[in-house]
C-alpha cells in the first residue's frame, strides 16, 4: 500500500517536471497521510445493523457517498468531527458517516452506541461555559471575553476581561462576578449579576493632561441566555456600574453587550 | 495413593460435566418463560457489554495555525504581516475563530515626499491587532489536483470585531472577510485568507474609516 504510494508521486513528477512545488507539496500530503497509520492505533469498531452505511467523501452534507458497508461488516470509528464521524472499512476505505446514521450502529458485542449531541438537558446541567461579547459601554465600543462556572445549577461565578475603546480614552476592566439564574432548565433563561472589578483607564495620546488611573468599579446586570443547538448560546445583557472614582464624585456607566457563548 | 484419586477424579469428571450441562440445562429451562416476558433478557452474561459513547471517539473540533502575507495599512503603506489563529468548529456550517497578528506601517506619501517630516516614531509604527468572529462555510466541497488526487475543501466567509493597537492607541475594529481551507489530508489544512479591518482613526487631522487590506497564507492543524 505505502509502496504504491510512493510509485504515484514517482509517475506524477515525471509526467510534471517542471512544478516542483506541486510535487513537494505531494510529497508532503504523502508523509501526513503515512503519519497516522504508522502510529497504528486501536480504534473501536461498529457492527452495521441497518441494511447499509453510507460513507461520504468528506465530513458535510454535500459531499457524496462513495462507499456503501453491508449489514454486519465491522467498521473502525477513527475521529470525529463536528457531526461527522471518520471510519475505516475492513477493506481499507476511510470516509465520513453522519452522526444520526453512527446512532444506528452497535458495538461488535451487540450494545447500542451513544453518539447523541448536547440538547437542552446539557444546557442545564452545563458545569463550565465561555464565550465573547461585544456592545456599548456609555457610547464607547466595549468587546469581553468571559467564563463562567456553576456552582449551582442557579449559581455560577465568572470572570470577565473587557476592553473598551473611547473617542477620549481607552481602557481595560477585569471583574469577579456572581450569576443567579432562577429558571435554569428553560430555554430562554433570564440572570441576575453581580461583582466587582477593576479599571485601568488610558486617555489617548492627544488629551496630554490626563494620567493613566487604575480605579475600582462595582457591576449590577440582568441579562439572557438564549440555547441555541448543539452547545452555543446566545447571551445579552444590560449592567450598570459606578466607578470609584479618587476624584470626590463617583461616574455611573451603562453597558449594553450581546456575543455567542458556548458551554461545557 | 495419589493415582487412585486421580483415576477416581478421572471417572467422575464425565459425570460432573453432565451435571453441569443438566444443570445448565435446567437453568435454561427455568429461564425459558423469560424469552416471552419483555422485561427479562433471555441471556445474563456475567460480562459488563461496553458501549461506545462520545467520550470514546477522538473529536478533532479545534483548529490552530499560524499565517503570513501582507498587510496595507490605509495611507501607511504595506507591510509583511504574520499571526497566529485558533478555531472551534461547533457545527459543519458555522466556526469560532480567533486571531492575532503584527505588521509595520511604512511612511506616508506625505512623509516621503517633504523629505524629513514624521508623523509617526518608531515604536509607534507597529502595528498589533486581534479579533474574534464568525465564520461560515459558504461552499464546502473538494478540490482536485490531476485526476488521482482529490482534497477537501471550503470557501468560508468571517466577520467579527476586535481591537489594533497602532500609533499608541487602541482602535476598536470591525473585520470581514473571505478565505479559502484545503485540507492536505484529515487534520492538516492550507489557507488562503482575504479580510478587511475597518477602524476609525484621526491620524491625518480628521475622524476616518480606515480600511486596512490583508491577504495572508496559513497552514493549521486540527486536533
Amino acid at each position: 500500500m505505502r509502496t504504491d504510494r510512493c510509485t504515484l508521486v514517482i509517475t506524477d513528477a515525471r509526467t510534471l517536471p517542471c512544478s516542483r512545488l506541486f510535487i513537494y507539496i505531494l510529497l508532503l500530503w504523502q508523509c501526513l497521510q503515512g503519519a497516522p497509520v504508522l502510529a497504528e492505533e486501536k480504534y473501536h469498531e461498529v457492527r452495521v445493523v441497518e441494511p447499509y452505511l453510507e460513507i461520504h467523501t468528506g465530513p458535510g452534507r454535500g459531499y457524496p457517498v462513495f462507499h456503501v458497508v453491508d449489514r454486519g461488516e465491522l467498521v473502525e470509528v477513527i475521529k470525529r468531527r463536528t457531526d461527522w464521524f471518520m471510519v475505516r472499512t475492513r477493506r481499507g476505505k476511510q470516509g465520513w458517516v453522519r452522526r444520526a446514521d453512527m446512532e444506528l450502529t452497535l458495538t461488535p458485542d451487540g450494545a447500542s452506541t451513544q453518539f447523541s449531541e448536547a440538547e437542552l438537558g446539557d444546557f442545564t446541567r452545563r458545569s463550565r461555559e465561555t464565550g465573547f461579547l461585544a456592545g456599548d459601554f456609555e457610547g464607547a465600543n466595549i468587546m469581553s471575553v468571559y467564563a463562567d462556572y456553576y456552582l449551582t445549577r442557579n449559581l455560577s461565578v465568572e470572570l470577565a476581561l473587557s476592553q473598551v475603546f473611547g473617542n477620549f480614552s481607552d481602557a481595560l476592566t477585569a471583574s469577579a462576578n456572581l450569576l443567579a439564574q432562577p429558571f435554569p432548565e428553560w430555554r430562554l433563561s433570564p440572570f441576575f449579576l453581580l461583582g466587582i472589578g477593576v479599571i485601568y483607564t488610558d486617555p489617548n495620546v492627544t488629551l496630554v493632561n490626563e494620567q493613566d488611573r487604575t480605579e475600582q468599579i462595582s457591576n449590577v446586570g440582568v441579562g439572557v441566555r438564549w440555547y441555541l443547538t448543539r452547545r452555543f448560546i446566545l447571551r445579552a445583557e444590560y449592567q450598570n456600574h459606578v466607578i470609584f472614582q479618587d476624584k470626590d464624585d463617583n461616574q455611573e456607566i451603562n453597558e449594553w453587550k450581546a456575543g455567542f457563548a458556548f458551554f461545557f | 495413593m495419589e493415582s487412585r484419586i486421580c483415576i477416581f477424579l478421572l471417572k467422575a469428571l464425565p459425570l460432573l460435566v453432565l451435571l453441569g450441562l443438566s444443570g445448565g440445562c435446567s437453568l435454561l429451562r427455568t429461564a425459558e418463560p423469560a424469552v416471552y416476558s419483555e422485561s427479562e433478557p433471555v441471556i445474563k452474561p456475567g460480562i459488563e457489554r461496553r458501549t461506545i459513547t462520545e467520550a470514546d471517539i477522538d473529536s478533532e473540533d479545534f483548529e490552530v495555525g499560524a499565517f503570513v502575507g501582507v498587510m496595507g495599512i490605509e495611507d501607511f503603506g504595506s507591510n509583511v504581516v504574520y499571526g497566529v489563529r485558533a478555531s472551534y468548529h461547533a457545527t459543519e456550517d458555522f466556526f469560532f475563530e480567533a486571531a492575532a497578528g503584527a505588521t509595520r506601517a511604512d511612511e506616508t506619501s506625505y512623509e516621503t515626499l517633504s523629505g524629513g517630516a514624521q508623523l509617526l516614531t518608531d515604536s509607534q509604527r507597529d502595528l498589533y491587532y486581534y479579533n474574534l468572529s464568525l465564520g461560515y462555510n459558504v461552499l464546502p466541497g473538494e478540490s482536485f489536483i490531476g485526476s488521482r488526487h482529490a482534497f477537501n475543501s471550503a470557501l468560508y466567509l468571517v466577520a467579527g470585531v476586535g481591537n489594533t493597537e497602532f500609533a499608541d492607541d487602541s482602535h476598536f475594529t470591525y473585520s470581514v472577510g473571505a478565505g479559502y481551507r484545503f485540507l492536505l489530508n484529515d487534520w492538516v489544512a492550507l489557507h488562503l485568507d482575504f479580510k478587511d479591518h475597518i477602524f476609525e482613526s484621526d491620524l491625518l487631522g480628521t475622524d476616518k474609516y480606515t480600511h486596512n487590506l490583508e491577504g495572508t497564507v496559513g497552514l493549521s492543524m486540527f486536533f
